[in-house]
């Protein structure tokens, strides 16, 4: 059936790059999954954006008459022991939690996707030094290579930003650099080499687009890792401190409430669960949609 | 070619077509086609032509949905799209077989040669395991595969892509077949290893009294292996011919231009370096042109052409055109 | 050979290692090229056939550098290509070109027609971008492609198309030379002609030198002036085009010709049928590399390499029977 797809390459005529993108659409708003994904995403940071005006007050400022109250309709999602609306902290937390994921996923893809470009390209020396720092980081779990990292940055959003993202960089490098093997091997490289383009230009010019798809897709995934990990520091009281608002300390928090007042806790969990399964769906989605050669 | 038996097979208002996202392709547009017992039908055509889909519809070898295929086509007597799933799975490899242009993807990488051959055989002709294994050596040494006995226990991988194609053919011939489709057969082959399979091909079809139908766009290999020829284009028939007569004597544009494309060996010395072209390229399988679907192309049109399809007119016993050129000769 | 060659390879040659086990221990080498040597004239189009695995690919990628061969010299305009940095070689490249097999792939899908073709011009030429657009709109022109499609991207071309966007490509500096690497034989029978006429046309209007090659006799002996026949890494035999197929001399050639199917129904022919197939890489024949298949072999032949001469009236042969 070949011949029928190739015949069908051959006449389309100028439209067929809107086609393409039209083709991406409905594939995409087929996938019920993904478009759950991309909703939950949108309301998360919309969230973020209009979080003043979603709540007015001040989400830190403890009132301790008000400790510990059940959802009610003036409260919808209950107060916490210092007596602050959940509910506000939850929205104002969607802005920590989307800061700390766009941080350390920019400080994996700023330094891993050119690493991995390098080590992918050039081959010899390089790759080698790159592959064996990469093989290290790789072999301690991630989550205990970002608390070590806090150990010894110390707490503090900046850092917390930076520890999830560097544990980030082994991640992209060794999808960058498989995805670069393969298409270095690519005809059209060889030709733009025939042609005198420098190694340079054809790195950026042809190499680096064609790799754009699975790097979309694992930053969506990535996303969602770099929340459950600010997350995870914060539960443990090392990531970004009181009293600013964070699910992962809110929850952590809540622990000590978990039977006399579990609202607490349940509420930012949610939260958490919700916009880490946002990227997550929308990830996959994108995968399927984009480049059907491109499985991860 | 002993006609007076009727055909093995034939086709009638064979129409395949695949409902794709973008629309309807019509890949095969009805066509009629007769193989007679012991002959040898070529069918050339370019890529996108529905040659090879003619032969995938034969064997009922596509996914449907999102093909569909309609019309008849009558094996021996009997309607293989009427066959049910059981019915088809036993004509398959049995009574009809196929020979694929890539035997890599047709032979399974993880069985041996033997296990293959034998396999098949047992389903279809109700062998022991020693019977079968015994007819598959016997196989192989008529396809001069050399050691043929320590030759079945390898794997697909281990053969050279001469190796695999006889192997191939010695698994499509084990069932003694009526008829063998040949999608190819020899395009993935070097010209001396082609020239070898060739040579076996028409040695076996006397041997077996096959009928074979040859797929190809290569017009060599239809000049030397074909007895009689239907030339294909955008999923219909153009022109059908004795071998002899259709390179004698192409009626129609299309095969005119197919046969002035091809370089020839010493031909440029007394005729100079330029090559007839066809212009344009084959029409989007989506889009087809309304009238004659080689109008975009023809250098011979006519206001008619461009209006309505033209008839098949017969001009003898398998000679038929599909031009308005003779059809406007014939009322005249 | 005359003082007109353009280019210039001699006694070329590329073996790639056999690797093994977990240390990559080399075990052997792979004589993909083995002692090569031709010369191509100005102007004219020197024709390199044989069967897949004969070394004709690697030769032109060895040429132009896209391949490191192994030794030899390759001498283009007087330089000798194989001595140069990698920014000497990368201005050689402009006079040097190379079109390829796959009009698929070697098109970068995510770069629209204007930009592919474009990109030598960038690389080599400060132009503006005004003059780059009408250089690239008439090098479309010059392969019958119009310049109003020049921001479309390569998917949106049947294979022809893509091939003529390749070639313009190749043409964008005023080459003087160019390797065309089986540029025909992905492409449909009818397109095929087109394509082939349209190298023969731009080699007369800007005087290009070609190597082509490519596996179809038929096609070589129609678009070549001189004919050279590669089996396992070497010439067997070099020719004139006309000398080479009226009167072939090399027992493979005389094979590789009986074996191309003439389509002409009314021609019968005695067809010589080699045995076996090419050996595998690692099975390196002695002697002459052809006597395992040879129908003509004496005991020589397995014992002593036939050396490369000419036979009279530039016919290249390495035979031990002539």
């Amino acid at each position: 059936m070949t011949e029928t797809t190739q015949a069908t390459d051959t006449r389309t005529q100028g439209r067929s790059a809107d086609r393409r993108m039209g083709r991406f659409w409905s594939k995409l708003k087929r996938n019920k999954a993904a478009m759950l994904g991309g909703l939950l995403l949108l309301l998360y940071i919309v969230t973020a954006l209009l979080a003043p005006v979603l709540y007015p007050g001040n989400p830190s400022a403890p009132n301790l008459m008000k400790s510990l109250e059940p959802p009610s309709l003036k409260e919808p999602l209950g107060t916490d022991e210092l007596g602050r609306s959940i509910l506000g902290r939850i929205i104002y937390g969607s802005r920590v939690s989307l800061l700390i994921a766009l941080g350390a996923v920019s400080v994996g893809l700023l330094l891993g996707v050119p690493l991995g470009l390098v080590s992918g390209y050039y081959g010899g020396k390089s790759d080698f030094m790159i592959q064996r720092v990469t093989d290290t980081m790789l072999a301690f779990p991630g989550f205990l290579l970002a608390l070590a990292l806090v150990a010894v940055l110390g707490v503090g959003l900046k850092n917390a930003m930076i520890s999830v993202g560097i544990g980030m960089i082994p991640l992209y490098i060794r999808l960058v650099r498989g995805c670069v093997l393969s298409v270095r091997e690519e005809v059209y490289v060889e030709a733009a080499k025939a042609v005198g383009t420098r190694d340079r230009v054809i790195l950026f010019r042809h190499i680096l687009p064609n790799v754009m798809v699975p790097i979309t897709v694992q930053t969506s995934l990535m996303m969602g890792m770099a929340i459950l990990f600010a997350a995870g520091l914060g539960f443990l009281g090392i990531g970004v401190q009181p009293p600013t608002p964070e699910w992962g300390t809110m929850l952590g928090s809540g622990r000590a409430y978990i039977f006399n007042a579990p609202h607490v806790a349940t509420f930012p969990g949610i939260a958490i669960f919700l916009a880490v399964l946002s990227f997550n769906l929308l990830g996959d989605g994108l995968r399927d949609a984009l480049d059907p050669r491109f499985k991860l | 070619m002993s006609e007076q038996s009727g055909p093995l097979l034939t086709i009638r208002g064979l129409r395949t077509r695949f409902h794709t996202y973008e629309g309807v392709v019509n890949a095969v547009d009805g066509l009629d086609i007769e193989v007679f017992r012991g002959e040898t039908l070529g069918l050339v055509g370019e890529s996108g032509c529905g040659k090879s889909v003619t032969a995938l519809s034969i064997l009922r070898l596509l996914p449907c949905p999102p093909a569909e295929i309609q019309g008849q086509i009558l094996f021996d007597g009997t309607n293989l799209l009427d066959l049910d799933r059981e019915g088809i799975r036993n004509i398959r490899g049995g009574d009809i077989s196929m020979i694929f242009q890539e035997p890599m993807t047709s032979l399974n990488p993880v069985l041996t040669i033997g296990e293959q051959i034998s396999e098949t055989l047992r389903r279809h002709k109700d062998m022991t395991r020693r019977e079968a294994w015994r007819r598959c050596v016997e196989m192989l040494q008529l396809v001069q595969i050399p050691g043929p006995k320590s030759r079945s226990r390898e794997y697909p991988h281990k053969l050279s892509g001469g190796m695999r194609q006889r192997a191939m053919i010695a698994m499509a011939l084990s069932c003694n077949p009526k008829l063998l489709l040949a999608d190819e057969p020899t395009t993935a082959l070097d010209v001396t290893i082609q020239a070898q399979i060739m040579t076996l091909m028409a040695r076996l079809k006397e041997e077996f009294e096959a009928s074979i139908v040859l797929i190809t766009h290569d017009l060599g290999i239809i000049a030397e292996m074909a007895s009689r020829v239907v030339v294909m284009y955008a999923g219909k028939m153009v022109e059908e011919a004795p071998v002899k007569e259709l390179f004698k004597d192409p009626r129609h544009p299309y095969t005119q231009g197919l046969l002035g494309s091809i370089p020839v060996i010493g031909r440029k010395f007394d005729g100079g370096q330029r090559l007839q072209e066809i212009p344009g390229i084959v029409p989007n399988p989506l889009e087809m042109p309304l009238g004659c679907r080689f109008n975009p192309r023809c250098p011979r049109t006519m206001p008619i052409c461009h209006q309505q399809e033209p008839p098949v007119v017969r001009l003898a016993d398998h000679r038929r055109v599909s031009c308005w050129l003779e059809a406007n000769k014939r009322d005249d | 050979m005359t003082d007109m060659a353009l280019l210039e390879v001699r006694d070329l040659k590329k073996h790639f290692p056999v690797k093994k086990g977990i240390l990559s221990r080399t075990v052997g080498h792979v004589r993909a090229v083995d002692g090569v040597s031709f010369s191509l004239r100005q102007g004219e189009t020197f024709g390199l056939v044989g069967e897949s695995g004969c070394g004709k690919t690697t030769v032109g990628r060895s040429i132009l550098r896209l391949i490191e061969p192994t030794a030899g010299q390759v001498v283009f305009n007087g330089q000798d290509l194989l001595a140069l940095d990698v920014e000497e070689l990368r201005q050689v490249r402009g006079s040097l070109q190379i079109i390829f097999q796959d009009p698929f792939s070697s098109l970068n899908p995510r770069m629209n027609v204007g930009k592919i073709i474009a990109e030598p011009v960038r690389n080599h030429l400060k132009e503006a971008k005004g003059q780059i657009r009408d250089r690239v709109a008439h090098l479309m022109e010059s392969v019958g492609l119009h310049p109003d499609q020049m921001s479309r991207y390569p998917h949106e071309f049947s294979g022809g198309q893509r091939q003529r966007i390749g070639i313009a490509r190749a043409l964008a500096l005023n080459p003087m030379a160019i390797v065309c690497d089986e540029p025909v034989s992905a492409l449909d029978v009818s397109i095929q002609a087109q394509v082939i006429n349209l190298l023969v046309e731009l080699q007369e209007k800007m005087n290009l030198s070609y190597i082509f090659i490519a596996h179809d006799l038929s096609v070589v002996e129609h678009i070549s002036d001189r004919v050279a026949v590669m089996y396992l890494g070497r010439i067997v035999e070099m020719a004139t085009d006309k000398e080479l197929y009226q009167n072939p001399q090399h027992p493979y050639t005389q094979a590789l010709l009986s074996a191309v199917p003439i389509p002409d129904p009314e021609v019968g022919r005695q067809r010589i049928l080699l045995e076996g197939d090419v050996p595998g890489p690692l099975k390196w024949p002695s002697g002459c590399t052809f006597h395992t298949r040879c129908p003509k072999r004496v005991e020589e032949c397995s014992q002593k390499e036939p050396i490369f001469r000419d036979g009279g009236n530039d016919h290249w042969i390495a035979c031990h029977l002539i």
